[in-house]
């Protein structure tokens, strides 16, 4: 689609920003062609470009055990999962696109290491438990996240989000099924249940964010209606539904504070580890030169395909 | 917590000081962008699901297969290369849309009709 940009005097610029605000005020949705604040726009990319980075980083710790599945029909519904997660970076890349951002563009950002990715992949999956997990706890709270974002102002992204929440139930399911067929297996894999969960609990939490104190964008996101609760809120959401599902497995989550609390009906629970976070936002996580350099051959790997296709349409466009 | 505080859906991700490549050029020619639309099953319209890139109408078609129905979300696909199409602004004060804003006898609620006649 061509844009046609008319240079805008002070008068319509002012319009502009009011229609903008009395959209988002009335809780319509913002849609690409419209006029939008430079800062809504850019920080919508960042989030939307860097989500798409990590549903694609993300594909790597459980595809690691796709060829070591313990059955085919776990191998099946791994597969199926882990080809979900590249449809969900694409959904994504293809609403920041909108935003007036190339595709390639994005992908060199994150194979230089420019734009980041959801600091839960940088951890190892070391036993298949970890698929169990993962699906259960991380996909979990990608769920707790994206729902709220269904809602969100700028509508190519809550489409990609409604698409994208269709499919993550399937993911947390076969997740916390597999956990459940091994707590009713032998002691060894019961205790592989419980290593494997006393590992992902807290990288779990920490993937709503810094504490609400600590996150000065949180406000801002607010108001321009990206973002629709707070990562406290959506952390407290979090645990208070993961408890119930915990004690049904059977397994203990590693957290002596855990306790509910009658006065506010919730649980009570510790604060992970933020200065891991950080570190793993600044890539020294685990596996963070490991994920972005296979990446980055996977791309560089596909270069003759790319020029391949480009080449065979064009000879087709011709002849 | 420095200056970098985190949002995101996945998972958190940095927002402060990440470039956003708003206005960069492509870093080679990219494939063109095509827009889906599917038919989700018999007796329905076609409808606009998403987009992506192919090299050409085969290949759009096929990536819209495994992008946008892994799950029979439908019976027939549409493609359609995104510069083919012509726009109008989605603004609701466009005048493109201003014609129909005032013809409110368009509308069978404009029209009384006593209550004791049947089926109107
Ligand atoms: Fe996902
Ligand atoms: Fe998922």
């Amino acid at each position: 689609m061509t844009l046609t940009e008319t240079p805008l005097d002070a008068g319509t610029q002012a319009d502009l920003e009011s229609h903008f605000e009395a959209t988002i005020a009335r809780n319509d949705r913002i849609e690409p062609r419209d006029w939008m604040p430079d800062g809504y726009r850019r920080t919508l990319v960042r989030q939307i470009a860097q989500h798409a980075h990590s549903e694609i980083i993300g594909m790597q710790p459980e595809g690691n055990w796709i060829s070591r599945a313990p059955s085919l029909r776990r191998k099946a519904i791994l597969l199926a999962k882990v080809q979900d997660e590249a449809g969900h970076g694409l959904y994504l890349y293809s609403a920041a696109e909108t935003l007036g951002v190339s595709r390639l563009e994005l992908t060199e950002m994150l194979i230089s290491g420019r734009q980041k990715y959801s600091s839960i992949f940088n951890y190892p999956t070391l036993s298949y438990a970890d698929v169990g997990s993962i699906g259960w706890l991380v996909d979990g709270a990608a769920i707790c996240n994206q729902v709220p974002l269904c809602r969100t102002s700028f509508g190519p992204y809550g489409r990609a989000m409604i698409r994208v929440c269709k499919e993550e139930s399937f993911h947390q399911r076969q997740g916390y099924e597999l956990l459940t067929t091994m707590m009713r297996g032998t002691d060894e894999q019961r205790a592989m249940v419980q290593e494997s969960v006393d590992r992902f609990w807290w990288p779990a939490l920490m993937m709503f964010g810094p504490p609400d104190a600590d996150s000065p964008n949180t406000a801002q996101s607010m108001a321009w209606g990206i973002k629709r609760n707070t990562n406290d809120e959506l952390r407290q959401k979090f645990v208070d539904m993961s408890v119930p599902q915990a004690e049904a497995l059977g397994v203990t989550l590693p957290d002596p504070d855990l306790a509910w609390n009658d006065e506010r009906a919730h649980y009570d629970f510790g604060q992970p580890d933020w200065d891991e976070f950080m570190q793993g936002v600044k890539g020294n996580g685990p596996c963070n030169a490991q994920r972005l350099a296979h990446r980055r051959r996977a791309h560089e790997d596909g270069a003759w395909v790319r020029a391949a296709a480009t080449a065979f349409a064009t000879k087709e466009a011709t002849a | 917590m420095s200056n970098l505080s985190a949002e995101g859906g996945h998972g958190a991700v940095p927002l402060a000081g990440v470039p956003t490549g708003v206005d960069v050029p492509a870093p080679e020619p990219e494939w063109p962008l095509y827009e889906v639309f599917v038919r989700g099953k018999r007796g329905l319209n076609h409808v606009h699901v998403g987009s992506l890139h192919a090299a050409d109408d085969r290949m759009a078609l096929l990536h819209a297969r495994d992008v946008y129905t892994r799950r029979n979300e439908g019976v027939s696909i549409w493609v359609v290369r995104a510069d083919a199409i012509t726009a109008s602004s989605p603004d609701e004060k466009d005048p493109m849309f201003a014609p129909s804003g005032d013809k409110v006898y368009r509308h069978p609620t404009f029209y009384d009709i006593p209550d004791n006649v049947p089926h109107i």
